[in-house]
């Protein structure tokens, strides 16, 4: 048994790991869950909205975080679409238009009753990093002029009266790095006092703490955020247990759990081996 | 004269930005260098286009080592950039019919939405995707508990792993209610709520003092690394 671990091959691992994530996906496992204290204050954050509200929503993420990010930036959209919240949709990376489109298009297909301009508007890809927010938060026309088709805030009744975003009621931010949340914290939410709440990749998530509950009204953090967040949605809005896209990271728990339980089995054989041949003077 | 004048609107700009944060008089003349800036952002990608294709090009010409990887990023951006530019597969919208380029460049069914949906997203999601194998296979192999600090750091990893999953929540059931704090759900958020959010404050604090300090010799001009090597 020793030789055998000592001397796996890694293919073994992989196929291993392949079957731990694949497994639960095939069969559709799923596990309910329990918030964390910083859930409930983000999903209290949204909740605590009266109708109407001014949504800021800053989709800082590209397709290579969509795996982790995406269903938490879907259930914040479900959120503000079921509370009849304000929507603006606006991101600082270059890959970010079309995952924005995939909310606007959940918007357009689940809640066919909010209309575009009016309830929500698509701010679309601005360039220059930081400097977007700085603009934003003093004047907007001077980094927004017109919506991602064109058309002049002027002429859309949610931007015409905007001059800035310091009086929106909470920004909400994805992210999955630079820029992200940390600017949108930096450059808007602590100088002008925005309420603010944000969803990031597990790495960023320990870099992002210090700035709870202080600068950042709750965290998410990764699909476990997400999935809890999901859980209090499906608790306070049933109607959604019917839609099965709106479960999406609870769905993606059973890989996660499998794939995890089999990282922790990989550590202790190897510490098993490692010790083994340490007495045996293999080492 | 090639390095002077960098340095002027660097420090001119930098005093301007940090006036304008602390007098709300100034506000406007922030705002307008930040306008400034977003325009050369803007600019920054032609010029990024142009270096991309006269690195790679040299590369190819050279037949230096993986110049066909240099042949596939040229023409991927390439590609990329004509059916963006001209709008390829762009079908006209239904407020003006008669314009063919009236329509976004990323409509859904377009060759750019192609391109994006069917190639960059599956790609971008595989190679993320790869690091669960790789992380595997790592810890396998390397994860050890040679000495105190690697036998602390493998608690963590296996407390903050299992607090990460249904598992996790799970212990609460079996455990007494003064006793929930064991659970491994519980202990993950003390981790990174205490230990995790300690250590981090004290760095983020560190690498801003780091930061200003580095920002002041920039717009001094004592420190011009940032200009590249040359003289005057």
């Amino acid at each position: 048994m020793y030789e055998f671990f000592k001397t796996l091959d890694r293919r073994w691992i992989f196929l291993l790991m392949l079957i731990a994530v694949g497994l639960p996906i095939l069969r559709g496992w799923q596990f309910p869950e329990r918030p964390s204290p910083m859930v409930q204050s983000v999903f209290d954050a949204i909740e605590s909205l009266p109708e109407g509200s001014q949504v800021w929503m800053a989709y800082d993420y590209d397709p290579g975080s969509q795996g982790e990010l995406h269903p938490m930036a879907l259930a914040f959209t479900r959120h503000c679409a079921l509370k009849k919240l304000k929507m603006y949709y606006m991101t600082l990376w270059p890959q970010g238009p079309p995952m924005i489109q995939k909310n606007v298009d959940v918007l357009r297909n689940e809640f066919p009753d909010l209309q575009y301009g009016v309830d929500y508007v698509n701010l679309g890809y601005r360039p220059g990093y930081e400097g977007p927010i700085k603009l934003a938060v003093t004047d907007l026309r001077k980094t927004i002029a017109a919506d991602v088709d064109g058309k002049s805030l002027n002429d859309l009744p949610m931007t015409k009266g905007l001059k800035n975003i310091q009086n929106v009621d909470l920004i909400i931010n994805v992210s999955a790095g630079y820029p992200g949340t940390k600017e949108w914290v930096l450059y808007a939410a602590t100088p002008y006092n925005i309420s603010s709440v944000a969803g990031c990749t597990g790495v960023q998530a320990p870099y992002l703490y210090p700035y709870v509950p202080q600068q950042l009204n709750g965290l998410l953090g990764a699909i476990k955020g997400a999935a809890e967040y999901e859980f209090l949605l499906l608790e306070a809005y049933p109607q959604l247990r019917e839609n099965p896209e709106a479960q999406e990271a609870l769905r993606r728990m059973g890989p996660q759990l499998l794939a995890h339980l089999v990282l922790i089995a990989l550590i202790v054989i190897g510490n098993v081996i490692y010790f083994v041949g340490r007495r045996r003077g293999d080492v | 004269m090639k390095r002077t004048v960098p340095i002027v609107i660097a420090a001119a700009t930098g005093f301007v930005l940090i006036v304008s944060s602390f007098i709300p008089l100034t506000e406007e003349w922030g705002s307008a260098a930040m306008q400034w800036f977003n325009i050369l952002a803007a600019i920054a990608f032609v010029l990024g286009g142009s270096n991309l294709l006269r690195m790679n090009l040299q590369k190819i010409s050279d037949r230096r080592l993986g110049w066909g990887y240099a042949a596939v990023t040229l023409v991927a951006f390439l590609v990329t950039l004509f059916v963006g530019l001209f709008k390829v597969g762009v079908q006209p919208t239904e407020s003006f019919p008669t314009y063919a380029w009236a329509a976004p460049y990323n409509q859904e069914g377009s060759f750019l939405w192609w391109l994006f949906e069917y190639m960059y997203k599956p790609l971008q999601a595989t190679m993320f995707s790869l690091l669960a194998f790789f992380i595997a296979s790592a810890a396998f192999r390397a994860f050890r508990a040679k000495n105190p600090e690697a036998i602390a750091l493998l608690a963590t990893a296996f407390i903050v792993l299992m607090g990460r999953t249904y598992v996790g929540g799970l212990m609460r059931e079996f455990l007494p209610e003064r006793l929930e704090w064991l659970s491994f759900d519980a202990m993950t958020n003390y981790i990174m709520s205490v230990f995790n959010l300690a250590g981090m404050r004290a760095i983020t604090i560190g690498i801003a003092l780091g930061v200003a300090s580095t920002s002041l010799k920039v717009l001094l001009g004592v420190d011009r690394s940032y200009l590249g090597a040359g003289d005057d």
